[in-house]
């Protein structure tokens, strides 16, 4: 009975979002981006596939990117907000269900964006691969269909579920939609050079304290710039197997413990 | 008669105020127990607690102090989440889904299965009388619609407790009558139907038994036929031709003297003053008489006695 409680949480969230015209708003920005990075392309001698890959999977990733935090920030706070929270939870319904099965609708919209984009940038790229003559394909540094962009999509799709559940974590203690959004937004470009927070000290030069306090944030932190692999698979340079099973596996635990603060969180809250 | 809701000193303040929070008592010692069938009314003001005692129920609240239960469980158990239904004060529900969506997504989440779902959100649509309506998307909805919604989600489960918060809130005086028969109807069905309302009419008209809070405290309880047969509280005699001498002369043997008009007036008679020969000296001094009529005790006169 839970897993189906909360399977019905989650395609009810999905619903919501595929009627959400913020999602329409996302989408649409997306085929401008990817239309905008062919036409760069066919002025760029030779460089056209690397910059429709460039171009095509940092789309991805940004319209994933704003689809969890805008579409996910409001998943719980304007069911507080409008108080349709009140209804639901009179049902028979644990608040951890509605706080997992509100995850992972979110992270169901959020994965089926990416690879519907996905399918679109393979579509692209599958034309542009059809119609170059040989001799510009073996100049490519990887094919234009290389199967390690899928990779890249993997780790995109676990990348935006950490981003999923820092939204759901902030919007489950805060009152205010914008506060949300901030925090997320801040935690996510934060977490985009966690590296760089980790090793503070040896880039700039600051007192031990604040070196150890930057550092310490840098580790806190989900470091979202290690899923970012899009830049070796374009140019065609080799990801270690190990490194992708360590970082996916370390995105979702992180997701995990964030949603499981959520529920917590959620756990305790009152609705008046 | 088996207890379905239960209060123990049931307490819960509230924090205003962000630099220098104040405790604000919203529910001050309630203890109550509500049986099974009938119809309780939760009555009070505006700010009376009356909301509050019914999101504590529901553990949308948390008490400060005391404790509640429903069927013997504590509030926010699923068990008894699954056997009670309830209407929240203004209904807002998700704007992308239809009323018949809406209402089958609940029923999954009570246990129905898809098709089982589908059929109990047709019917209880039907039962609020939005069924032709059904397929439209909520934010076409009027505020009386969604009332309906609402009231068919609360139903959709079958459920033994129906708690209903303001439900004649925001309905015109069609709908409100729509409602008061189905509670009715609930009570015919057996169900106990716990509801909170601001309207004594409605209240008198329906309840069984009520509550009456003001200021988060209960200030009278108990069956609304012990309530108001405290009962009959005299006579009123409507006269014509009566001086202004006269009515002042009638003055101890009467708790209230209105002036009605020209020369008419109401005289409410004290409880131990007998009708005849108060008529009978009134008749004396060329008054004509044109009504008699017993006084009782109206929910309102407990009501506005309590809260004084």
């Amino acid at each position: 009975m839970t897993g189906r409680r909360i399977g019905l949480v989650a395609w009810h969230v999905f619903k919501e979002s595929v009627r959400d015209r913020v999602l329409y708003g996302i989408a649409g920005f997306a085929v401008v981006l990817v239309g905008v990075s062919v036409a760069i392309g066919q002025i760029t001698a030779g460089q056209d596939v690397k910059i429709i890959k460039d171009f095509g999977l940092a789309t991805i990733e940004l319209a994933g990117a704003l689809i969890a935090i805008f579409i996910g920030i409001g998943l719980v706070a304007r069911e507080i907000e409008r108080k349709s929270i009140f209804g639901l939870l009179a049902k028979p319904l644990p608040r951890w269900e509605f706080v997992a099965g509100k995850y992972l609708g979110l992270v169901l919209t959020v994965v089926v964006n990416v690879w519907a984009m996905g399918a679109a940038l393979f579509g692209v790229l599958a034309v542009l691969n059809w119609i170059s003559p040989d001799n510009i394909r073996l100049s490519w540094e990887a094919p234009a269909l290389d199967p390690h962009l899928l990779l890249v999509l993997v780790m995109i799709s676990v990348e935006l579920s950490l981003l999923t559940a820092v939204a759901l974590f902030c919007s489950t203690f805060s009152s205010s939609a914008l506060v949300s959004v901030v925090l997320t937004v801040g935690i996510f470009v934060a977490g985009l050079i966690s590296t760089d927070l980790r090793h503070f000290t040896d880039l700039v030069v600051v007192s031990p304290v604040v070196g150890y306090i930057v550092s310490a944030v840098g580790w806190v932190l989900p470091a979202f710039s290690e899923f970012d692999i899009k830049s070796q698979v374009v140019h065609g340079v080799d990801v270690p197997g190990g490194f992708v099973l360590f970082t996916l596996a370390y995105g979702l635990l992180y997701a995990a413990a964030l949603v499981s603060g959520a529920v917590l969180i959620f756990s305790r809250r009152e609705f008046k | 008669m088996a207890t379905v809701v239960s209060t123990d000193r049931l307490t819960k303040d509230f924090k205003t105020g962000v630099w220098r929070p104040r405790i604000h008592r919203g529910l001050d010692g309630l203890t109550l127990d509500i049986p099974s069938g009938g119809v309780f009314g939760l009555l009070g003001p505006n700010g009376a607690g009356k909301s509050t005692t019914l999101k504590l129920l529901l553990r949308l609240l948390t008490p400060t102090s005391g404790q509640a239960s429903i069927f013997g469980l504590a509030p926010g158990d699923v068990r008894a989440h699954q056997r009670l239904g309830f209407l929240p004060e203004n209904p807002a529900f998700y704007d992308y889904l239809s009323a018949e969506e809406l209402l089958a997504y609940f029923a999954g989440l009570c246990g129905a299965t898809a098709a089982d779902a589908k059929s109990r959100a047709a019917a209880m649509l039907d039962q609020v009388g939005i069924g032709a309506d059904r397929r439209r998307p909520l934010r076409q909805y009027s505020k009386g619609m969604i009332q309906r919604v609402g009231i068919a989600q609360a139903l959709v489960n079958d459920p033994e407790l129906v708690i209903l918060d303001e439900p004649m809130s925001g309905l015109d005086p069609v709908g409100r009558r729509e409602v008061r028969e189905l509670i009715m109807k609930l009570r015919d069905q057996g169900r106990t139907v716990l509801f909170s309302s601001h309207i004594l009419s409605d209240a008198e008209l329906l309840c069984t038994r009520v509550g009456i809070l003001a200021k988060g405290k209960l200030v009278a309880s108990g069956a609304l036929t012990e309530l108001t047969a405290s009962g009959r509280r005299g006579n009123e005699v409507v006269a014509s031709n009566v001086t202004d001498g006269l009515a002042a002369s009638m003055a101890p043997r009467v708790s209230r003297t209105t002036r009605i008009g020209d020369g008419r007036f109401a005289f409410d008679l004290k409880t131990e003053e007998a009708v005849e020969p108060f008529i009978a000296a009134l008749a004396a001094a060329g008054a004509s008489l044109v009504s008699v009529q017993p006084l009782r005790t109206s929910l309102e006169d407990v009501f506005m006695e309590s809260v004084k």
